[in-house]
């Protein structure tokens, strides 16, 4: 398996904290990878080393062997990186399909209106907005503008996804649903990188994970091997809300 | 043009402007020529605002440093150099465009009031240092050698010729305005005024796109200025660098819908119209900015999207139709 992203010894800081320390991993192509830990732990923080938004103060971004650290993010998207945000980010008093075909359009691809449109289709089709196309996305609930994020990440046709929280505040069913996107996200080849407080469903849908807690890696491996880590679990029960999701109990 | 309904949006518009251009010579009448040059003038002013202020989100406070600066350089080249006015106009709007080139470098990277107020710094500051250019006349400015008028037939000819051109500015801004508007530029620049973060997440480069956008949406305005002066046969500081006069194009683009290519256009008329009304009313005569600010106000307060903004957003189906 080639591998499409190193992370060596990211330590990134902001004044007297430190968001992350020397946070280091490889990610094969084809994979997903789950990334938890507490709230505060640095997660999304990564994920802004990754794709551009942040420089880390030490440490190497390597995304198809080559270095991108410091990259903007805007050129990380022109490389194939795409990813959805925490706290979703719609173009407000646009359509839904005009959200999508932005990300067709300056994405890796660099299509052209018309086929953006038609990718953008596609896409919401895949995703379930197919029936949105003309509303704007300022009118969307919080369960379909998580959507939008996901169509609007997909339609660059990314070779990596980062997806930041894309379960949190649905119901159980809509779980349900966005995890088998998730999935068949995967099957077409995307890696991708998820950043999940809804235990059952990351471990379920990953292939590796990883855990932070303060900034600091404290655990790699597969599914089990972290459900079974006696630090993890540690970590987690600082917070018992989070230590009952991970003993499974996600409702 | 299969469908002609999705050119609407063009269409309109351009039927407007045409029928501005031939009001006048159909009711054979100067004083109906100098309110259409007026709207005109406006609509070309108003359209090129709108690219940046509509479409990218940016608001100028100081546009008019274009129409002003552009201005002074086509003049000085008519008067001075003794160029055609075709070759002014076009270094007047070069010159407008790589100001905004090179502004936009410095300012653009600020966002919202900040942005507003270094465009009020540029105006002001442009105008001090055209004051001080001896060669563009000083605080006396320049006026039009009368020669230039006879070489496009005497000043009768020359003013109707400009109202002519003025008319392709109009036309020109508006195409302009439209095909950014329906282009993959133009999206990028709505992603941009909608979240500038995000836009750049996506892949938008926005930097650059702020910047052309920024130079698009000068050169027509110093085009403008140009031609504006050659009628006017002089020009000053004061008069090429009006602060007001960014403020009005404000309230224009505001008043008939930002973002849209239609309201602008109808913002011109209904302000020239409201200002043509205010100027000649007793009561209003002198409080006729204070007028322009009181709707800006009203505008922003209670319909922020404008005119055909509002019509958008209250019937769905006009979304296609009035891009
Ligand atoms: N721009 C910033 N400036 C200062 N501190 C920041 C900034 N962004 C994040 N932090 C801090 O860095 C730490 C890590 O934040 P981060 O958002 O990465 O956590 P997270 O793991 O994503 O948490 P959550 O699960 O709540 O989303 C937190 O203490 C946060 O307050
Ligand atoms: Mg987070």
């Amino acid at each position: 398996m080639t591998t499409l992203l190193q992370i060596q010894g990211v330590t990134k800081r902001f004044g007297g904290l430190q968001a992350l320390t020397d946070v280091t991993f490889n990610l094969s192509e084809g994979q997903i990878m789950g990334l938890i830990g507490p709230n505060g732990a640095g997660k999304t923080t990564l994920f802004n080393c990754i794709n551009g938004v942040y420089t880390p103060e030490e440490g190497k971004i390597l995304f198809q062997g080559e270095n991108v650290t410091g990259s903007k993010t805007y050129n990380m998207a022109r490389r194939g990186l795409a990813r959805t945000h925490q706290i979703v980010q719609p173009l407000n008093e646009l359509t839904v399909q005009e959200n999508i075909m932005a990300g067709a359009c300056f994405g890796r691809e660099n299509h052209n209106l018309h086929n953006a449109a038609e990718i953008a289709n596609e896409v919401m089709d895949f995703v379930g907005l197919d029936t949105r196309t003309d509303q704007l996305a300022a009118s969307l609930n919080v369960a379909q503008k998580k959507r939008l994020e996901m169509a609007r990440a997909l339609a660059a046709r990314p070779y990596l996804l980062l997806l930041d929280e894309v379960l949190a505040g649905l119901n159980p069913s809509e779980i349900g649903e966005m995890v088998e996107t998730v999935k068949k996200i995967r099957d077409r080849g995307i890696t991708i990188i998820m950043i999940e407080h809804v235990m059952k469903a990351v471990m379920n849908v990953s292939d590796h994970m990883l855990v932070l807690d303060y900034g600091q890696q404290i655990a790699e491996g597969t599914p089990t091997e972290i459900a079974n880590n006696p630090q993890v679990i540690e970590a987690y029960l600082g917070d018992p809300e989070l230590a009952k999701k991970l003993m499974g109990d996600d409702e | 043009m299969k469908n002609w309904r999705n050119h609407l949006g063009l269409i309109i518009p351009i039927l407007v402007v045409v029928g501005l251009a031939v009001w006048p010579a159909l009711t054979d009448s100067i004083s109906a020529r100098e309110q259409a040059f007026t709207i005109l003038k406006a609509v070309a002013l108003a359209s090129s605002l709108n690219i940046l202020l509509g479409y990218t989100g940016y608001v100028s406070f100081g546009h008019i440093v274009f129409y002003g600066f552009g201005g002074y350089i086509g003049l000085y080249f008519l008067n001075e150099q003794g160029w055609s006015i075709w070759a002014s106009l076009l270094i007047a709007g070069i010159s407008a465009g790589l100001l905004a080139f090179l502004l936009g470098k410095a300012i653009l990277r600020l966002r919202g009031g900040y942005f507003a107020l270094a465009t009020i710094g540029i105006n002001e500051a442009m105008k001090a240092l055209i004051n001080n250019l001896d060669i563009f006349g000083g605080a006396v400015g320049m006026t039009l050698n009368f020669k230039v008028y006879k070489t496009y037939g005497g000043a009768a000819e020359a003013l109707s010729m400009a109202f002519y051109i003025m008319a392709g500015l109009a036309l020109a801004s508006i195409i302009v305005s439209y095909l950014v508007r329906v282009s993959k530029f133009g999206l990028g620049l709505l992603a941009i005024r909608e979240n500038e973060d995000a836009a750049e997440v996506m892949g938008i480069v926005a930097p650059d796109a702020k910047t052309w956008a920024y130079v698009l949406s000068a050169i027509i305005p110093g085009m403008v200025g140009m031609l504006f002066f050659f009628k006017n046969g002089n020009v000053e500081p004061h008069v090429a660098f009006p602060l007001h006069a960014s403020i009005e194009l404000l309230v224009m683009v505001m008043l008939g819908g930002q973002g849209t290519v239609l309201g602008p256009i109808l913002g011109a008329f209904a302000y020239q119209g409201m200002r043509g009304y205010l100027v000649t009313s007793d009561i209003f005569k002198d409080i006729q900015l204070s007028v322009s600010g009181a709707v800006l106000l009203l505008i922003i307060l209670f319909i922020p999207a404008g005119a055909v903004g509002w019509l958008r957003n209250r019937f769905a189906p006009l979304r296609r139709v009035l891009p």
